[in-house]
């Protein structure tokens, strides 16, 4: 057994759970939205306004680089979502045992970059 | 005498419940749209409005876009709880993220309403 003291934390070796980087994922992925939501109303305005700023909109979207924004913004949104899932299901006191957490943690993390390839791929 | 400060937390339980409701609403939402989006792709303007011309679903995206505000103002306040030290820089940014958020409240109608 290794006691050397002092103890240091070497935070490039502390590996945190899954539980803990979903966690983690779920504030950013949530402050991510957030900062978006101008973004989001303004889409919506364009996209309704007018049959000229609808044509605009859906151009501006073709574009590489907003492309890459919105699969980003794809993926903030379906992680969230499914972490939120696992929170509500947490507290009706479904899978709170540890196992239970981390598998669905994994699922969690899987599920929500799985559905961002797909709905991705289908779009491009 | 209890020291406290305007940006501390005292609201507890009905901010874990409201946090609660508005996810579920943001879900059927979300739902409902990606439904709609499944059974119409690439919808173009004139299928995109008509969506939209119904008083029901105005409502609904209505109420979604309140839920969202809602939901935004309770996590990005707990997450500045959390991470940001100083009392007077928090409050800023409430008063920022809430003058904000009201103003999207606003805006959101024009957009339901004003097309």
């Amino acid at each position: 057994m290794n006691n050397k003291r002092p103890k240091h934390l070497a935070l490039h070796l502390i590996r945190f759970p899954l539980p803990a980087i979903v966690s983690i994922l779920h504030r950013v992925s949530g402050v991510l939205l957030f900062l978006c939501l101008p973004l989001l109303l303004w889409s919506l305005q364009y996209s309704l306004r007018s049959i000229e700023t609808f044509t605009l909109l859906n151009w501006m979207f073709q574009h590489p680089a907003s492309k890459l924004f919105l699969l980003l913004m794809l993926w903030a949104f379906l992680h969230h979502f499914c972490a939120g899932i696992r929170y509500l299901a947490i507290d009706l006191d479904c899978g709170v045992k540890l196992a239970q957490a981390r598998a669905s943690s994994k699922w969690v993390l899987a599920l929500s970059l799985t559905l961002t390839a797909l709905i991705g791929a289908r779009l491009w | 005498m209890v020291d406290r400060v305007v940006t501390g937390a005292h609201y507890g339980l009905r901010d874990w419940l409201v946090q609660r409701i508005t996810a579920v609403v943001i879900a059927l939402y979300s739902l409902f749209m990606a439904g709609w989006l499944l059974l119409h792709p690439g919808p173009n303007y004139d299928m995109w409005t008509a969506l939209f011309s119904s008083n029901v679903v105005r409502s609904f995206s209505l109420l979604f876009l309140f839920a969202v505000f809602l939901h935004a103002w309770i996590g990005v306040r707990d997450i500045v709880m959390d991470y940001i030290k100083s009392a007077g820089l928090r409050l800023a940014i409430y008063v920022a993220v809430i003058l904000a958020l009201i103003l999207y409240a606003i805006w959101s109608v024009q957009i339901l309403w004003g097309f």
